[in-house]
């Protein structure tokens, strides 16, 4: 830690000491990050970094995991301008880091309950290194449930991770896609309908959501339906962002910055919004 | 019966059925068990029966011309197989195939209409019930079909 408070404004430079591609064709990849100089700025699941490319642009991407050795892991989609670019760099190449910003996941909160984790495609990734957080503490936990949908079974993300969590049997692990072909075998439909079959006991029960907007909203509708009350449900918010710190209001939402307040709301905060288009 | 009026009393589709309409839909009732890769329902097939799955998980198949069978949602446990009995035909619009070994209650169709004609009190409640399961699988059926983890700024070149 160095004495002198950071610029939150200034990115530090960090190493990509590797890309892996999560999906075919590399529409998504995962970044491994070590700073260059200095220590690694260790975030909290659920916070997420600006990513910044020189002569590029900068994106807020969520911290996917952190790696044990002083490294850091970002899971990023190529959706346009600046994802497109960053998804051509390599290992070994620069790229400038401003963070941890934002709320966390209440993963301390969540401690003695049931932990509920519904993630929607990309949305598994800022959910990860709560996944890690939880199983390595299992003992702090009641039962643990990871439900998960996305769009095909090539779009599933972190396979090799998901395989040893459904090994374990401490963790209830579903996957559910949207559309298969005759030779899946696993769950078919959307991922509401995981939340539906229960097995958790809502009233003492924390459910961390993340995913497309609309995906959240009817997990929301689910997850009250069974019975889990609206400030034990958290939900990751998403919209465009400039200072991360407050300043600029480009990711004002209602009353809140989503960078400063935000990005992790418990949903009782949301409910009055939520529901407003053109937010 | 007796005995299966007490399995399903325990089901969350019961919840609020009376101790008499519990017995009197047991009368209707049998446990059926299926072993992986069987077929409970087949397209086309005689809706003869309405079945509540109890344990194990269930596809629902649609045949698509070059596409050959086509999953579109996969039920477990509590989840009632299907409602092509409710409403003519009677005929099943696809086929439901065990994915694993599964046990279901099945209620024999014509009986269950006719109880329910004859007592409207269960034929409401009954209704009703089906009306909420039908409803929340529009609900996750129009979800389904959303495409909601496309590209935000549509397919990629
Ligand atoms: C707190 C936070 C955490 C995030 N975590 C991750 C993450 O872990 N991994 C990841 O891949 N992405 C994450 N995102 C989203 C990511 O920041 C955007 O995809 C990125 O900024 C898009 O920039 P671009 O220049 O590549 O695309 P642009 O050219 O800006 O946009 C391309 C298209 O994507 C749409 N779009 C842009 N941003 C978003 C958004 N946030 N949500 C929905 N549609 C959008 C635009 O409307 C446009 O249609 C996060 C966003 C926030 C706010
Ligand atoms: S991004 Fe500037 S206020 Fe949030």
């Amino acid at each position: 830690m160095s004495a002198r408070p950071r610029d939150p404004m200034l990115p530090r430079s960090y190493r990509i000491e590797s890309v892996e591609s999560e999906l075919p064709g590399g529409e998504v990849f995962s970044w491994t990050l070590r700073p260059r100089g200095g220590e690694l700025e260790v975030g909290q699941p659920g916070q997420f970094n600006m990513l910044y490319q020189l002569g590029i642009g900068e994106v807020p991407i969520s911290i996917s995991a952190l790696g044990e050795d002083g490294t850091l892991i970002h899971t990023i989609r190529d959706v346009g301008g600046v994802t497109r670019n960053m998804a051509a760099l390599s290992a070994g190449e620069e790229i400038g880091v401003r963070g941890p910003f934002g709320t966390a996941w209440p993963v301390a909160a969540a401690e003695g309950h049931d932990v509920l984790l519904v993630a929607g495609g990309i949305g598994l990734a800022p959910l990860r290194p709560v996944i890690h957080h939880v199983l390595a503490n299992r003992e702090r936990y009641r039962r643990i449930f990871l439900l998960y949908g996305t769009r095909q079974p090539a779009d599933i993300l972190f396979r090799k991770e998901l395989e040893r969590w459904r090994g374990r049997f401490d963790i209830d692990v579903a996957v559910t896609v949207d559309r298969a072909d005759a030779s899946w075998r696993g769950d078919v439909g959307v991922v509401t309908r995981l939340i539906e079959r229960g097995g958790f006991d809502p009233r003492n029960s924390i459910a961390m959501v993340c995913g497309p907007e609309v995906m959240m909203r009817f997990a929301v509708m689910s997850l009250e339906r069974r019975g889990v009350p609206a400030r034990q449900i958290y939900l990751s918010m998403e919209r465009n962002m400039q200072c991360a710190v407050g300043y600029c209001g480009h990711c004002q939402y209602g009353g809140h910055f989503i960078c400063k307040d935000g990005p992790v709301f418990p949903y009782d905060r949301l409910e009055p919004l939520f529901d407003v288009r053109e937010l | 019966m007796d005995d299966l009026a007490q399995v399903f009393a325990e089901e969350p589709f019961f919840s609020g059925f009376s101790d008499a309409q519990l017995r009197r839909l047991a009368g209707l009732a049998r446990p059926e068990v299926y072993q992986n890769g069987r077929y409970l329902i087949r397209q086309n097939g005689s809706a003869d029966r309405f079945m509540l799955i109890t344990t194990g998980h269930v596809v629902l198949k649609a045949f698509v011309p070059q596409r050959g069978m086509v999953p579109l949602e996969t039920l477990g446990p509590g989840d009632p197989l299907g409602w092509s009995w409710l409403a003519p035909p009677y005929k099943w619009h696809y086929d439901g195939r065990a994915l694993e070994r599964t046990e279901v209650i099945a209620f024999e169709a014509e009986g269950l209409r006719q109880a329910m004609e004859q007592d409207h009190e269960l034929g409401y409640r009954l209704q009703k019930r089906m009306i909420e399961v039908i409803a929340h699988r529009l609900q996750a059926a129009r979800l389904q079909s959303l495409d909601l983890y496309g590209n935000p700024a549509g397919d990629l070149p």
